[in-house]
């Protein structure tokens, strides 16, 4: 059961309207011109809404990670997009920092993040390392109080755009996973270089590059906690980027399912409207079960979460089943919109080509199952 | 400046409206409420005046328990304070809101009354009017441009074909129109404030309502649309259709 807070329900109502008002009149053309919407973040940051899980102290507005998820429900309703630039703003970037950074780091990076002054990045995946990120290649060698950086990152949301990259290289080959280290990089670091854009089947107004580090020299200040620790914090930064991806999911699917119900009531064929065939009705029965589900299992990760319980596994699960769901759910809802469904105006077809990253981005299904199988294995004594 | 702003919580725009078994009024089970927006340009008018002037916004509501999500909507929007008039149902008489409205302002020296000219549900557009004739103050309604200088107010209002300028003095009530600004959004700083904000409870002093609702009924179906034609040529029958038949210009 989910039961959600009059305070809640009051962040869900005003994302509703803002992403009603401020994202749906340009959503469809952001997406024909893989144009990043600037303007909405700036209107984003003037409502906290950029630092909402921050303390107040560093500019954000101290809400928790229920209403975080709504937040990205709401918004990749009307642009998936913007949800995902969005959750890599705070979740992907800013949020390390404030977990693992120092004071001096979360006053110098962290605030101007909340406050939407600037734009964050996170940089792990490389053209040779995805699911396996241990496998990567840039390297931070320590040299004085730097430590230069060399080699090349991939499928970087936000690059295009971000003045912040929370970026991971490896520090000591000889210790694997062990040896791998995250850094705070300014765009401005001389040798780092954000390379060309990605032209993507969907997610189009999210903008997604290459960087590539050449001799950069990073400032030993800007590594992020303690040496060696990167791979475990990212885990952990990735663990809770799943429930995140999956609310996101969640977000189309509803908005998925919201145009065909009313399409299905409008629609008549054979002197009746669509809906009154079972056929039509059988397929939004099982849209609405699928959401009910991931709804429940997102939820529940995200409490659990919030709560301070062990999520992993919830996380896992709710990635795998809501963005699977979402993909599935946008094409029903291509299909029972027929011929205008796969017109761009109808927004559906959008909608299921944005669903479709959410399946790959920050741990693709497959990866979910190892992860969810990997728990399952702890817990063979108590099933 | 010390500035009240009523505000009725009204069904969501969007809402698909279903009247009780009797018709006598609307069905509130499945009812999405929110603050009736054109209160929300009353509550963004108090707050600009606020930022320019200092002072205070106090919100007033009248109706049953329910009307607090739209008071803290408002608080959330950024007002300091806030009144509810708990009676069990919204009245159907304006008369019987205002006379109650009244009581609770003539409390509290408000140097300005703001509110929407309507409500977007039984839209009556009676409450500025009757507050200002019940408080014996002026009363400006349908207003699009509101400047307050000193004690002066200058109200620009809508009438048929143009604008009507209004001076009068403070203390004043005005009713806002659309075009007066645009409501900000609750910024999640406000949400997180609105929420230590305490509410305080007055039992509202109604009369009893001298209107009765005989029966709501719905609107007739929508008959089917009619194509004039797909090229240039169909305009002039379109603009006489338009005109003579659906008189809507």
């Amino acid at each position: 059961m989910i039961h959600f807070s009059e305070e809640h329900e009051m962040v869900r109502n005003m994302v509703r309207d803002f992403a009603q008002k401020e994202m749906a009149p340009i959503a469809i053309e952001a997406d024909e011109q893989e144009r990043f919407p600037k303007e909405t973040f700036q209107k984003m940051a003037e409502l906290i809404l950029l630092g909402l899980p921050f303390d107040p102290k560093y500019g954000g507005a101290g809400m928790d990670i229920i209403a975080y998820t709504i937040t990205l429900e709401e918004l990749a309703r009307v642009c998936a997009a913007t949800a995902l630039s969005y959750s890599a703003h705070v979740s992907l970037a800013a949020s390390p920092i404030d977990m693992f950074g120092t004071e001096a780091q979360k006053q110098k990076y962290l605030v101007p993040l909340a406050k939407g002054e600037k734009i964050g990045s996170f940089g792990l995946t490389e053209p040779g390392s995805g699911s396996d990120a241990g496998s990567m290649k840039t390297t931070a060698v320590p040299e004085g109080d730097h430590y230069v950086l060399n080699g090349s990152k991939m499928w970087i949301t936000n690059a295009e755009v971000a003045d912040i990259f929370v970026v991971a290289a490896v520090t000591d080959k000889s210790k694997g996973t062990r040896g791998i280290s995250n850094f705070i990089i300014e765009r401005d670091f001389a040798g780092f270089e954000v390379g060309k854009k990605e032209k993507k089947l969907g997610m189009r107004a999210s903008p997604t590059s290459m960087l590539h580090f050449t001799d950069c020299r990073v400032p030993k200040e800007n590594l992020l906690g303690e040496e060696n620790q990167g791979f475990k914090q990212f885990l952990k930064v990735l663990n809770g980027g799943r429930v995140g991806i999956a609310a996101q999911a969640l977000g189309i699917a509803k908005e998925s399912l919201k145009r065909a119900m009313l399409y299905a009531q409008e629609r008549e064929q054979f002197g009746k409207k669509i809906g009154e065939f079972q056929g039509i009705q059988f397929k939004l029965a099982d849209m609405a079960t699928k959401i009910k589900a991931s709804e429940l299992m997102i939820y529940d990760a995200a409490e659990k979460k919030q709560a301070g319980l062990p999520y992993i596994h919830e996380a896992g699960m709710a990635k795998l089943f809501a963005t699977e769901a979402a993909t599935d759910i946008a094409n029903q809802a291509i299909q029972i919109h027929g011929g205008v469904g796969y017109t761009k105006e109808f927004e559906v077809e959008r909608f299921w080509r944005d669903a479709k990253l959410l399946e790959i981005g920050e741990g693709t299904s497959e990866v979910q199952r190892i992860v969810i199988y990997r728990e399952l294995l702890k817990e063979i004594d108590r099933l | 400046m010390n500035i009240a702003v009523c505000v009725k919580q009204t069904p969501d725009t969007e809402t698909r409206v279903k009247l009780t078994d009797d018709q006598k009024a609307v069905n509130e089970s499945d009812i999405n409420f929110i603050l009736n927006p054109y209160d929300e340009f009353a509550v963004e008018e108090a707050l600009k005046l606020r930022e320019t002037n200092g002072g205070e916004v106090t919100i007033i509501s009248l109706g049953p328990d329910r009307v607090k999500s739209a008071i803290r909507s408002a608080l959330a929007m950024g007002a300091d304070k806030a009144i509810h008039l708990v009676a069990d149902k919204n009245p159907s008489d304006p008369n019987a809101v205002a006379g109650a409205l009244a009581e609770e302002l003539k409390t509290g020296n408000y140097d300005l009354i703001l509110l929407g000219k309507q409500a977007i549900d039984d839209d009556h557009a009676q409450l500025p009017s009757l507050l200002g004739e019940k408080l014996g103050l002026p009363a400006v309604t349908v207003v699009v441009k509101l400047d307050i200088n000193g004690d002066q107010v200058t109200a620009e209002r809508e009438i048929d074909g143009a604008h009507e300028i209004v001076t009068c003095n403070l203390p004043a009530v005005i009713g806002a129109q659309r075009g007066l600004n645009e409501p900000r959004y609750a910024s999640l700083k406000g949400i997180m404030k609105a929420k230590k904000i305490p509410i305080e409870e007055k039992p509202a002093a109604l009369a009893a309502d001298q209107l009765e609702i005989e029966s709501f009924n719905y609107p007739p179906e929508k008959s089917a649309g009619k194509i004039v034609g797909d090229s240039a040529d169909a305009v002039p029958e379109l603009l006489r259709l338009l005109h003579e038949e659906a008189k809507v210009i």
